[in-house]
């Protein structure tokens, strides 16, 4: 099927009536999912989103339920989003991301529901990466700039239309009555050599990798990657794959709710005991905490590194800590240095 | 769905304060439905959240046993912000719990074996849940010799006093109590729990030891236990991380690729020995 440029967005303003509809939308120079209410607003030339539209599903801060205590009673309404979301042009590293959110939320024994909710009520339109950035490693992370994993559909920009690919059931019971027109021919060469001339601008080599972290806790490499790191957590709170939260509560008279907001492993606060004790301390053990999760617990939990290479911790570390340095840096080991 | 962050109602029915310097209370909790109580089935060693609604939650272990119906028992330390506003609580205020969370299973473990219980300052919570189950009727005979060893900096620090009064009477365990540093009016035992652990504690074979205390106790004790002869797999310890969601999602706790909500609290020795020593 393919949708064609000039009718992009009046297929959006279709959808809105449906959906709640969040696309990536220009500000200033930069660009953020956000729900839009007609078509126009989407812009689609973009390279990548500044945060990652996890965020979507797991927002930054969320109300878990509401409740009111008085005297011998206890009233407590949980706060579950079941509205039908779908997510336009998304790239696939971030689709990606999803599917390892969701062996986190989704576990053996404890199923969260606020994530899974959304999860399940959204249907997620990727867009392939015809030019992705510089600091994109995708591909060496078993992704690519037209990976489909986590997707339901799959858009491919041929010039003036979209060749539309269908990944999932969900994204094929998502089309009918859509009545878009189908794929030429022409078009589906076209998506194809798009695909097949699609750079990444750098790849990384992980070989190895895995097997040095299992018996690298004590390498003097630790000792200096952390150095020029302020702790200041812009890197685990632009990254896609982060889930690490806090849970609170905001009050007013005998009614309040439970909230869920972001943490990260970068603050010392994180971990610190009630006693005053820290079982991580200094910023040498929360950085290699963060990197010992995304690559070998992480690994040893779910089967999968835990970075999509989309490469927004490089681009927002305000001291250019570059995780692709860092991880060689790591293979190569302390001793070289 | 079922929703692990929604807590069960439950009432505090005793503030009790438990220790001398006031520091420590020990809370009564009751359900305030039927079903929920019938529900909530637990095992020693695990722990749950305790909610104070407008405060927000915080993890402890449970000090009742599964073999004392009707209520839920947690001793709590004065250190913050949820547990001053508990230690403040009047008695017949709502609360939540979640939970149970954590591993029960290391109870079946130490069934058949004989058993030396070391705790020291408040963590001595979950042993006492453990202590209460061996020691019912029904479940005594699945286990041998029971030794406790006990210690606190002074007398008045020691938790549970009518209990282990009773404890000290009985034939079928043999507990220890020993205090940091002379007293008046305390005829028993004086010394650090790892000396005291060299002095009293059991022979190995087929002898379990099960540690819980401040993270300094168990430093140097269990090096005694390894002296005396006990490999890592028959030591188990109980770890406290800082802990908010329970369920192994929030990323707080974790010990190397384990995290002690969801994986733990309770290890063997053996399987911290191949994690980091984050905690
Ligand atoms: C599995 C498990 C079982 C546990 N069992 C028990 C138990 O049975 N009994 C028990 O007492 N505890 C137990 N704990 C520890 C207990 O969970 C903590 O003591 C509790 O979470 C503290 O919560 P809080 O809100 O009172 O402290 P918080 O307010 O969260 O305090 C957190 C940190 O802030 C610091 N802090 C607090 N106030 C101040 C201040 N004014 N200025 C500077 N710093 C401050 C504290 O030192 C602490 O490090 C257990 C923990 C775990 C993980
Ligand atoms: S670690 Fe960095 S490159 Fe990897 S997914 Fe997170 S933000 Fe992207
Ligand atoms: S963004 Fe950079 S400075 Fe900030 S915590 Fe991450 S690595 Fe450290
Ligand atoms: S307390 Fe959240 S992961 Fe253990």
């Amino acid at each position: 099927m393919i949708i064609k440029k000039s009718e992009l967005s009046s297929f959006l303003d279709k959808l809105t009536g449906q959906y709640q509809v969040l696309a990536p939308v220009k500000k200033g120079l930069e660009f953020y999912f956000q729900p839009i209410s007609s078509g126009v607003q989407a812009d689609l030339s973009y390279s990548n989103s500044v945060t990652a539209p996890k965020g979507i599903l797991f927002p930054q801060s969320e109300t878990l339920f509401n409740y009111d205590v008085q005297g011998e009673t206890a009233d407590m309404q949980e706060c579950l989003d079941t509205g039908k979301k779908v997510i336009f042009g998304l790239r696939p590293c971030d689709a990606k991301s999803l599917v390892l959110l969701d062996k986190v939320f989704h576990g053996e024994k404890y199923q969260d529901p606020y994530y899974l909710s959304r999860r399940a009520n959204t249907v997620l339109v990727g867009l392939g990466c015809g030019e992705p950035r510089g600091t994109c490693f995708c591909a060496s992370l078993d992704g690519g700039p037209f990976g489909t994993e986590g997707l339901d559909l799959l858009l491919v920009d041929i010039g003036d239309k979209y060749v539309v690919e269908v990944v999932s059931e969900k994204g094929a019971s998502f089309l009918t009555g859509a009545s878009l027109p189908l794929a030429g021919k022409d078009d589906r060469a076209a998506a194809a050599k798009a695909k097949e001339t699609a750079f990444q601008a750098c790849t990384i080599n992980l070989e190895g990798l895995k097997e040095k972290m299992d018996v690298n806790y004590d390498d003097p490499v630790w000792g200096f990657l952390h150095e020029k790191c302020l702790g200041c957590g812009a890197c685990t709170y632009s990254c896609p794959t982060c889930h690490c939260f806090d849970i609170l509560d905001e009050v007013k008279d005998s009614t309040g709710c439970r909230v869920r907001n972001w943490d990260a492993c970068m603050f010392p606060l994180f971990t610190l005991h009630g006693s005053g004790h820290n079982p991580r301390p200094t910023g040498k053990e929360r950085f290699r905490q963060r990197f010992m999760h995304k690559f070998k617990y992480f690994v040893d939990n779910y089967g999968a590194f835990a970075c999509v290479g989309c490469g927004r911790c490089i681009l927002n570390c305000p001291v250019n800590i570059d995780i692709r340095q860092v991880l060689a840096d790591i293979k190569a080991g302390g001793d070289e240095k | 769905m079922n929703n692990p962050y929604l807590p069960i109602p439950v009432r505090l029915t005793k503030n009790f304060i438990e220790t001398e310097d006031r520091l420590i209370h020990t809370f009564t909790l009751q359900f305030l439905k039927e079903e929920d109580e019938n529900s909530f089935s637990y095992m020693p060693g695990q722990f749950v959240e305790i909610c104070v609604f407008g405060k927000g939650e915080a993890p402890f272990g449970i000090a009742s046993s599964p073999t004392e119906s009707g209520f839920l028992k947690f001793s709590v330390a004065k250190v913050g912000v949820v547990t001053t506003a508990l230690h403040a609580m009047q008695e017949g205020s709502i609360l939540g719990v979640r939970g149970p969370m954590g591993n029960g299973s290391a109870v079946e473990k130490l069934k058949g074996k004989n058993l030396v219980i070391i705790g020291g300052g408040f963590a001595f919570t979950t042993l006492r849940s453990l202590i209460t189950y061996i020691l019912h009727p029904g479940h005594r005979g699945d286990f041998g010799e029971l030794t406790v060893i006990y210690g606190a900096r002074n007398p008045g620090l020691l938790l549970y006093k009518e209990e282990l009064a009773e404890w000290e009477k009985r034939s079928d365990i043999n507990l220890v109590c020993t205090i940091d540093v002379p007293c008046e009016g305390w005829n028993k035992r004086v010394g650090f729990v790892p000396t005291c652990t060299k002095e009293v504690a059991p022979c190995s074979d087929n002898t379990y030891a099960i540690v819980c205390g401040p993270p300094v106790m168990i430093k140097f004790t269990t090096p005694v236990l390894e002296e005396l002869g006990f490999s890592p797999g028959q030591v188990f310890l109980s770890l406290e991380n800082k802990m908010k969601c329970g369920i192994g999602m929030c990323g707080r706790c974790n010990v190397g690729g384990k995290y002690v909500c969801k994986d733990g609290p309770v290890f063997t020795k053996e399987e911290l020995d191949r994690l980091p020593p984050e905690y």
